[in-house]
């Protein structure tokens, strides 16, 4: 092989530089320079929302980039007691609970029979969910539309809720396929000799098994459902059946459209949950996303 | 590609990236010896069926009214002239589609989408790739670096688009921070100006969506075995010959995968658009694409018919663009993976 031409103490030499770079890179100031000027530009318009918050009008008129000074709660503490906010804030957990159970129930059930079972036409069954990854809603949401209005669903949360649910499928099937179809046969096996049906197997091995993923995908319907807005924009037209996305904008373009320090202190505080949500499950979010993509 | 490959190329949720193309297939079982198992446990009878029928129907009802359902409904509303009541009867054959595509403010749409589909690919990899590699040495904080690149991708458009165009308004923030720093070169009017209206979108759209290439490529970084780096700087290669030799090669699948979602999403781009320049988007703000062109002209002015068929037309355009790079970019990677994962053998 190559090494054989080098000599010992080359040999030796090149492994020491190699390591040494590599103990190089742990303090190496101009790379935590760089990472930290990349951070510091994705979220300084984060910042400049939450921080802008805490500012009067009149401030942000005199000097629209400037520190909060003196630091002002009051937009806050307006936007809290506001109904509006309250009432969308609970539409939107609704919607997001309620699409993130349908989905997780719907596809473990629909991944199962995909993962553990073998009959004429799965491939197909497979097919025709993975294929619902090239219909984006974006295409589908005017006839969608029509459809919610024929079942008398306008301005009702089950509107959003069902094609919610029904979007969110491929995603959910594409991962929990390969994840119900990885749990061993020797213990549907060690399950049968005890006594344990399929669907048995199903509700005491499964479901417990699978947590790890039902958690990927759970995260995934949830967040999406929250931040959501195509699909609200077209159904919810009332004020009172509005998502927070929605309830945003409207204040944002609305009569407060001039009170820019309520808009930031609203919208700091329409986020806040996503991203509270996103940092406790950080790690299944990142790893589900990469897994997701990898199909 | 062995079969056992495909049936595995779908995910691995729990080690998310296989890095050569085979690399799947070494966690699987032997196929043959499962499949004789499978089938004779599988083989279905009576009870069987009525399981897989109760556990599948759900799922598949409410998928085929609310996503199946639309695109063919779209199909059929697409000839008719229909105000979105009543059952259509102004058949119009395909007059809807030319009326499309003689329409310059469509052809403005379809080429802004386009430009944003190369844009994208052309500032958000590069980038993306360079900050993974950053990232990819070990180094302190690593993981709350992480955390707070992703969280542009976590919060909604809505927020990111309000934020932003109060951020970048006439007299906003942006413009008085440049004053403060005497770069009055960038005190530019962000959104108003169509000249520039495309490139501030490039730029809020990177900054929303680079976390998460950055996060993929990061992924995909940490498959590469470290004993590929170390053999090579052994063999004296330097940092870069590393990266562009082994590095870039293997990160291959990854960049293609992360290409394909990125025209996808570039081609169906809507809210953000829309919330940032909403009440311009009709006119002349410059950055109107497919989407806001078909909300404009199909749900706001009511003509339900003409918005179906401009619906079809994105989809056709997006099927077009998929499947070519399907065909021809993605084969060697993904070879079944949409369409095998669930094949009986």
């Amino acid at each position: 092989m190559t090494v054989g031409t080098l000599d010992a103490t080359e040999i030796r030499t090149r492994r020491t530089k190699a390591a040494k770079s590599r103990e190089l890179a742990w303090g190496n100031p101009v790379i935590y320079f760089i990472a930290l000027l990349f951070v510091g530009v994705m979220i300084s318009p984060v910042l400049y929302i939450v921080i802008g918050g805490f500012r009067t009008n009149s401030q942000i008129t005199v000097d629209p980039a400037g520190w909060p000074h003196p630091w002002v709660a009051q937009n806050y503490i307006d936007v809290l007691k506001n109904g509006i906010f309250w009432r969308s804030f609970a539409n939107s957990t609704i919607a997001a609970l309620a699409t993130t159970v349908g989905v997780v129930a719907l596809g473990l059930m629909v991944s199962f029979v995909l993962a553990r079972y073998s009959f004429r036409g799965r491939g197909a069954l497979y097919t025709l969910f993975a294929a619902g990854l090239m219909f984006p809603m974006t295409v589908a949401i005017t006839p969608l539309f029509i459809l919610i209005r024929t079942f008398h669903l306008m301005n009702n949360l089950l509107g959003v809720i069902l094609p919610g649910i029904a979007f969110a499928l491929p995603v959910t099937v594409i991962i929990l396929v390969p994840f119900l179809r990885a749990i061993p046969y020797e213990i549907q096996e060690a399950a049968e000799i005890d006594g344990c049906g399929r669907m048995g197997f199903f509700f005491r091995m499964v479901l417990p098994l699978s947590v790890p993923g039902v958690i990927t995908v759970g995260i995934l319907a949830f967040i999406g459902s929250w931040n959501g807005y195509l699909l609200p924009l077209y159904i919810l037209n009332n004020q009172k059946s509005q998502t927070l996305p929605l309830t945003v904008q409207t204040f944002a373009s609305g009569p407060y459209s001039a009170d820019t320090a309520k808009i930031l202190a609203f919208t700091s505080l329409a986020m806040l949950p996503a991203l509270a949500f996103f940092s406790l499950f950080e790690r299944r979010i990142v790893g589900g996303l990469t897994g997701a993509v990898k199909g | 590609m062995t079969d056992s490959t495909r049936e595995n190329a779908p995910v691995v949720v729990t080690s998310p990236v296989n890095l050569s193309t085979d690399g799947g297939s070494a966690s699987a079982l032997p196929p043959s010896g499962l499949a004789r198992r499978r089938r004779r446990r599988g083989g279905a009878g009576l009870a069987g069926r009525l399981e897989i029928a109760a556990l599948s129907a759900p799922a598949v009802i409410i998928f085929v009214t609310f996503v199946i359902l639309p695109v063919f409904m779209a199909a059929y509303y697409g000839f008719y002239r229909w105000k979105g009541y009543g059952k259509p009867t102004d058949f119009i054959g395909l007059h809807n589609y030319v009326v499309i595509f003689q329409d310059p403010l469509f052809h403005g749409a379809l080429m802004h989408n386009l430009e944003i589909v190369v844009l994208s690919l052309v500032f958000q990899g590069p980038i993306a790739v360079i900050f993974a590699l950053l990232l990819n040495r070990k180094m302190r904080g690593q993981s709350i670096i992480r955390v707070l690149i992703f969280v542009p991708y976590v919060i909604s458009e809505a927020v990111a688009g309000i934020g932003w165009s109060l951020l970048l308004a006439g007299n906003g923030a942006f413009d008085a921070l440049m004053r403060d720093l005497h770069l009055n070169v960038l005190d530019r009017d962000w959104l108003a100006n169509p000249h520039l209206a495309l490139w501030t979108l490039m730029i809020i759209l990177t900054w929303k969506y680079i976390g998460y290439a950055t996060i993929l490529f990061l992924a995909g970084l940490q498959g590469i075995p470290e004993e590929l780096n170390e053999a090579a700087a052994i063999d004296g290669a330097s940092y870069w010959q590393v990266q562009r030799r082994i590095t870039l090669p293997l990160l291959g699948p990854t960049l293609r995968i992360w290409a394909f979602l990125s025209i996808i999403g570039a081609l169906q781009l809507f809210d953000i658009v829309y919330i940032i320049w909403g009440q311009y988007v009709a006119s002349t703000a410059g950055v109107s694409t497919m989407a806001t062109y078909m909300n404009q002209n199909g749900r706001i002015s009511g003509n339900f018919g003409y918005g179906s068929a401009v619906a079809v037309v994105m989809f056709i355009i997006s099927l077009i663009i998929a499947l070519t790079y399907q065909r021809f970019v993605l084969r060697r990677d993904t070879e079944g993976a949409l369409t095998g994962g669930g094949r009986t053998r």
